[in-house]
């Protein structure tokens, strides 16, 4: 079973398919609860405190805005401890403001650079294109082993 | 700045989204709270939100899944159901975090296409997608043909 890290990390499809063909999706739910399930300072809503940016230095300069930083902070452990990738290149909804942007930009950029299984997708736009994307994935997903 | 004490510690959280003609999220939340020991269901209008300890959610959304596999999507999430940060409830609007499932809406009937079609065919058979990292290469020939129409 290998950790797969998916972009956009809070892509259904990509979730369900992952953990439909016994891999472990790493999205950014799974950050997300494990923030909001460890005591501490209130810092709604999502409980990302002044401390996220400066774990954010990992991954993201001091001159990136924080931001990117707080968002790398999330990410960034997730990056690292991901064995491979799948990446949907025309996803609209992960649009968002400057630091979404840019924080996406490096989350794609450090997924490249690291030497790991990596699929590279758009979103279908018919039903062929679907079997076709489906397909890829199911191929991509046992390579790296794991139940058929 | 207030102390923040955590509720529902150690429980995971998981929507089960269902696009099918068959089933609706009412037939949904019947079956779940027929199989359900303890876990919280909230039915939504896109299917449930399942809030439990880690192996009963997945026992639940195993067995819910099992009435039309490749109609029904789960994806985990952060928050457990009807938190005031994230419940519409409480904010008004769409939750946050919805504009984005509402989107992978529109492609899931293709995907469930590709998971029924590839059920009874191989799937070494079927082509590569398009790969977004292949720079596309201008053929001669369409160089060929807008260079004549320029010139005409």
């Amino acid at each position: 079973m290998a950790k797969v890290f998916i972009y956009p990390a809070t892509s259904l499809i990509l979730s369900d398919l992952v953990a439909r063909h016994g891999h472990t999706p790493l999205s950014s739910a799974v950050a997300i609860r494990e923030r909001i399930q460890t005591a501490g300072l209130e810092s709604p809503p999502l409980q990302i405190t002044p401390e996220e940016p400066k774990k954010g230095l990992k991954w993201a300069a001091v001159e990136v805005p924080s931001g990117v930083r707080g968002r790398m902070s999330l990410y960034g452990p997730m990056i690292e401890q991901c064995e491979a990738a799948i990446i949907i290149n025309d996803a609209d909804l992960s649009f968002g403001c400057m630091g979404c942007a840019r924080t996406n930009e490096l989350i794609k950029f450090l997924l490249r650079q690291k030497e790991i299984p990596r699929l590279e997708l758009y979103y279908p736009k018919n039903e062929e294109e679907g079997t076709k994307f489906v397909a890829a994935i199911k191929r991509f997903l046992a390579d790296l082993g794991g139940k058929p | 700045m207030t102390d923040y004490t955590p509720v529902l510690v150690g429980t995971v959280t998981k929507y089960v989204v269902v696009e099918s003609f068959e089933i609706t999220p009412a037939d949904l939340a019947i079956r779940g709270y027929e199989i359900s020991k303890g876990a919280m269901i909230k039915e939504t209008c896109f299917g449930l939100v399942v809030n439990g300890k880690e192996d009963e959610v997945d026992r639940i959304v195993a067995g819910l899944r099992a009435i039309d596999p490749d109609h029904i999507f789960v994806k985990d999430r952060g928050f457990p159901p009807g938190d005031p940060r994230r419940c519409r409830a409480n904010l008004g609007g769409a939750r946050p975090g919805y504009h984005g499932m509402e989107y992978e809406m529109t492609v899931i009937p293709y995907i469930s296409h590709g998971l029924e079609e590839l059920k009874n065919r191989d799937e070494k058979s079927v082509p590569a997608p398009e790969n977004p990292l292949e720079q596309k290469v201008l053929d001669v020939t369409v160089l060929k043909k807008l260079i004549d129409a320029q010139e005409s």
